[in-house]
């Protein structure tokens, strides 16, 4: 076996094993805490080497099984993938710090079930993220819709099932109505659906096969949250903050605009989609949930539901991405998946933190929390600015790129929407943290702790990490780009302005 | 990977005599298990004869794997004048699963026979149930005509009376096995007058021969009707669609172990015999073979798929919503069938063995939860999921497997049918299973989501978790849907090979 094989292998099998491990140690908690942290460090170590791998033009593959010609479960890296792996992997182990804080400090029960279902979601994503072909990916993100269900439902609530009920159905429905024909389509036509460097479907199909495919694919990846596919997503944080944290920031949603594309750059290829009718829809689809995502989290006063309708919006941005008929638009949406992801696990941690500490969940509860709990809230100030887009934060990058690259093709209406979301971001996010760091004189007197000591300490450092990085990623920007560019097969360097 | 062609699971002098042993085990079987002194008794002989059985069946499918075809001839005698068996691909693969299902229901049928019939017909059922057995491997091996009407009446007698056997459950069953006897031998008799016509035009019983003579022959008008006897007969005993009748009866209200092996192999068995008389007794080009494929075949099993989905998703009777899923999964075999290519059929035979499956667990699950409730209705197993999760589990991916879930046998299986009729051009085949799929995905997620999510009905009578000798074999099943859909080559192999030997038959 190669060393290649092997990388994958274990980056399947650690969080696997982790599921086991930490189910069968589940009475002893800092046992239990203790190996789960060990498994994401040597997770992350891992998907960094392959990540280093594919960068030295070595990427790693692997052949698992192969129930028929032509049908196999396979895994090949590549730069998109090899990065979203890094950067699930990194931010899981930093969400299993906030984890042990958050779950100690309130309590929760059922905590093993907890830390076994979040490993084998891990799976799923690392599946996800090397599939080398549709079929592979198909099964991974499956069990990964079905992982997180418990996650979900944590709380076991009513409205926690109901939220779980709305979860399992979109997704599922949306897979096996939608997706599961595309894939069907692809294979018919291509007689493959291996993820091909420049598309599999390029010069194999008229423009109205390949608009009937396309449509299905990206509504059938549900999990980017593209309307009106949309609702499982407020309706989902129901589920504890660690989940929504990691699961609605960075896994679950990022496994869904990853599959979108992946399926626009390796099946379509940016070529195809520059013929397709169906792309410039889902364009407006797109810019139209960009919109109506934002001003719906305007109305707000949840902050978790505030921030799962911003996590909508942005979701958008990145199909958009996909669906732009540039290469650049792509690396574009490889980087504000990474971008995004590090903010708004931010903000997730933050809105957990907060209501560990106080017991508030509400917008309108947190006037003048800046100066109980400073550290929450300048890392919730710099998440959120990184959101809007502003330098020195790392989403920056990632949004000029998509602005320039839709005035560039002609579509005017996707970057309007994206510089109007923008603006509303700043309304519905910044004025967050300056109303509870600077809180206008005349407020009543901000909330009390309800938990002696306020944030647990390995929460506040988790949240603090993933702050500091949206400022260190501005730096890294080009860097990644360099990564991303082979994806798209174009010189970034040219296409940039 | 399993190479079929490298196992070598008997003795040599074992293998030699093993296409009659798997039939003539099971008979004898049958003899010992009617005159054993307690029921116990008759369940140890009739696991054990099922079992000897399942392995000659084995060995078998290694021999054929290795020969083509395997010639046995009864006694030494030749054909005419003797019986042969006449066992290919096809028929050992039909008979790995008949062996398989056997066994596995007889050792479930220890717990099961206790809650569902009456004590002093133990020893008879299990007799039965072994004739059944005897019968339908017989049935597959046969290279004559006539003795497969033979062995199909004999396992149609025993499975009448054991459907019979579930009157101390559900009065139901009297008159449903009296529906299944009357249409079942009205199948046998359409599908001898049809087998008289042949004799009459040809002189001969056996097959090959037949096939030989039929080629040569022009298409009278007594070989025309002989053809649409056997079809019609087949029919009915397949439960082709709108010949489905006794079908949901049957099912719903016989003994659990009756409804798992008839939808396992029964149909099967018959769905078979109709493969070897379209594709290899009759001659190629015969124009009303294919026009029957075409015209009546394929509308008729697409029928089959949305009507049946359709009324299994109205049903509010769990057992009766998984017999009318069964019409419309033989909706979706036949579908394959009648695409008459090399590509086609195997996906049909790889089909019947992952639906063999499928249902046997479906079926051996709810038998599970009978034992110890006696849900019938759909909203009667809200939250057993909870009391007994193992079985559900197993019932779950049973169900994954209808609904074709990727890394299951059902998934492989529609994915076959579905490249065989793109491959023929045949479009409207494809929306066809599409939309049987979704209803399926209705009506199993109907299922799923009473017993995982709905919460018991207070009052209710509480279900246990099945017993050990059910949960065995249970979990077996379960596990061969998952493992043939991870590597599916062994039944693979099978149907292929089956299949490209009826397709080069033909000149």
């Amino acid at each position: 076996m190669s060393g290649g094989e092997l990388l994958i292998l274990l980056a399947l099998a650690l969080p696997l094993f982790a599921a086991v491990v930490t189910y069968a140690v589940g009475r002893m908690p800092d046992v239990r805490e203790t190996l789960t942290l060990v498994a994401c460090i040597a997770l992350s170590i891992v998907a960094i080497s392959i990540f280093m791998r594919v960068g030295q033009g070595d990427p790693p593959e692997l052949m698992l099984a192969q129930p028929l010609p032509g049908l196999s479960i396979a895994f090949r890296a590549e730069p998109l993938g090899a990065l979203f792996a890094v950067m699930a992997s990194v931010l899981w182990g930093i969400n299993s710090l906030f984890s042990i804080g958050y779950m100690r400090g309130r309590r929760e029960a059922h905590q093993t079930r907890f830390y076994t279902c979040f490993a084998i979601a891990m799976f799923g994503v690392m599946g996800i993220a090397m599939a080398a072909n549709l079929f592979t990916l198909f099964v991974f993100y499956e069990v990964l819709t079905f992982a997180t269900y418990p996650l979900v439902t944590h709380s076991g609530t009513p409205a926690a099932r109901r939220g779980g009920r709305i979860y399992l159905i979109t997704l599922v429905g949306a897979s096996v109505l939608l997706f599961l024909p595309g894939i069907i389509g692809v294979q018919a036509v291509a007689g493959s659906t291996a993820f091909t460097p420049g598309g599999l479907l390029d010069g194999r199909v008229d423009p109205v096969m390949g608009s009937v495919l396309l449509l299905l694919l990206v509504f059938g990846a549900a999990k980017a949250a593209l309307m009106p596919l949309h609702g499982w997503l407020p309706n989902a944080m129901v589920a504890p903050a660690p989940v929504s944290a990691l699961l609605h920031a960075v896994a679950v949603v990022k496994a869904g605009v990853f599959t979108v594309l992946k399926v626009s750059t390796y099946i379509f290829g940016p070529g195809l989609i520059s013929t397709l009718p169906a792309a410039t829809w889902i364009l407006w689809v797109a810019a139209g949930t960009i919109v109506t995502a934002s001003l719906i989290a305007m109305t707000k006063d949840d902050l978790k539901a505030r921030l799962a309708w911003s996590t909508v919006g942005q979701l958008a941005y990145i199909t958009s991405a996909a669906m732009l008929p540039m290469a650049s638009g792509l690396v574009a949406g490889g980087l504000h998946m990474v971008f995004h992801a590090a903010a708004k696990i931010t903000l997730f941690m933050c809105a957990g933190a907060i209501y560990v500490a106080t017991g508030a969940s509400r917008v309108s509860e947190m006037g003048g929390l800046g100066r109980r709990m400073p550290w929450v809230f300048v890392a919730f100030l710099v998440a959120s600015l990184a959101i809007v887009g502003l330098p020195p934060m790392a989403g920056m990058w990632s949004k000029l790129l998509l602005i320039t690259a839709s005035f560039g093709t002609g579509e005017w209406l996707t970057a309007a929407a994206l510089i109007a979301s923008s603006m509303l971001s700043l309304v519905y996010l910044v004025s967050i943290a300056f109303r509870a760091l600077f809180p206008p004189i005349g407020d009543g007197a901000a909330r009390e702790f309800v938990r002696p000591g306020g944030t647990p300490a390995t929460a506040l450092v988790a949240l603090c990490i993933t702050a500091a990085a949206c400022v260190v990623l501005f730096a890294l920007a080009d860097p990644l780009a360099r990564y991303l560019a082979p994806m798209a097969a174009v010189n970034f360097m040219e296409s940039a302005p | 990977m399993i190479e079929l062609a490298a196992l070598y699971v008997a003795p040599p002098t074992l293998t030699a005599h093993a296409p009659v042993l798997a039939i003539a085990v099971p008979l004898l079987g049958a003899c010992a298990a009617a005159l054993a002194p307690s029921g116990r008794a008759s369940w140890v002989i009739s696991v054990i004869a099922s079992m000897v059985g399942a392995w000659m069946a084995l060995a078998v499918a290694g021999e054929v794997m290795r020969e083509n075809v395997i010639i046995y001839q009864l006694g030494g005698f030749a054909p005419p004048a003797g019986i042969a068996l006449r066992i290919d691909a096809m028929g050992a693969l039909l008979a790995l699963l008949i062996g398989a299902v056997g066994t596995l229901g007889a050792i479930f049928s220890g717990h099961s026979l206790v809650a569902e019939v009456r004590p002093e017909k133990h020893t008879l059922f299990q007799a039965g149930f072994l004739l059944a057995q005897a019968g339908l491997v017989g049935l597959v091996y046969t290279g004559d005509a006539f003795n497969a009407f033979v062995f199909l009446e004999v396992s149609s007698i025993g499975t009448y009376a054991l459907v019979a056997a579930g009157e101390r459950r559900d009065r139901r069953a009297l008159p449903a096995a009296f529906n299944y006897l009357i249409m079942g031998t009205l199948g046998a008799t359409f599908y001898v007058i049809g087998v008289g016509f042949l004799y009459a035009a040809t002189g001969t019983l056996n097959m090959a021969d037949m096939a030989a003579r039929l080629g040569t022959l022009d298409q009278s008008a007594a070989v025309q009707a002989g053809f649409a006897f056997i079809v019609a007969g087949l029919g009915l005993k397949a439960a082709m669609f709108p010949l489905h009748g006794w079908l949901p009866g049957a099912y719903a209200h016989g003994p659990s172990l009756i409804s798992l092996f008839l939808a396992a192999t029964a149909t099967k068995a018959a769905i078979y015999l109709m493969a070897r008389f379209l594709f290899e007794v009759f001659p190629d080009g015969a124009a009303f073979g294919e026009a029957f494929l075409d015209w009546v075949l394929a509308p008729l099993a697409a029928a089959a798929v949305i009507i049946c989905s359709a009324q299994a998703v109205f049903s509010s009777e769990l057992r009766r919503m998984i017999a009318f899923s069964s019409v419309a999964q033989v909706g979706f075999i036949f579908l394959g069938f009648s695409i008459a290519s090399a590509d086609g059929l195997s996906a049909a035979l790889f089909y019947i063995v992952a639906h063999g499956l499928m249902k046997a667990t479906m079926f051996m699950a709810l038998g599970g939860f009978a034992i110890s409730v006696g849900a019938r209705r759909l909203n009667d197993f809200a939250g057993i999921a909870r009391e007994a999760p193992w079985t559900a589990l197993a019932f779950a991916i049973g169900a994954a497997s209808l609904v074709g879930t990727p890394l299951t046998m059902g998934f492989l299986a529609k994915w076959q049918i579905i490249e065989a009729a793109i491959a023929s051009g045949r479009v409207w085949m494809v929306v066809v299973m599409a939309a049987g799929s979704v209803l399926a995905v209705i009506y199993v997620g109907r299922m799923v989501e009473v017993m995982f999510f709905r919460e018991a009905v207070p009052g209710a009578p509480r279900a246990k978790e099945s017993p050990i000798g059910v949960l065995v074999p249970l979990l077996v099943l379960a596990g061969l849907s998952v493992w043939f859909g991870i590597d599916a080559s062994l039944p693979q192999q099978l149907a292929q090979s089956g299949a490209a030997g009826l397709f080069t038959v033909r000149p």
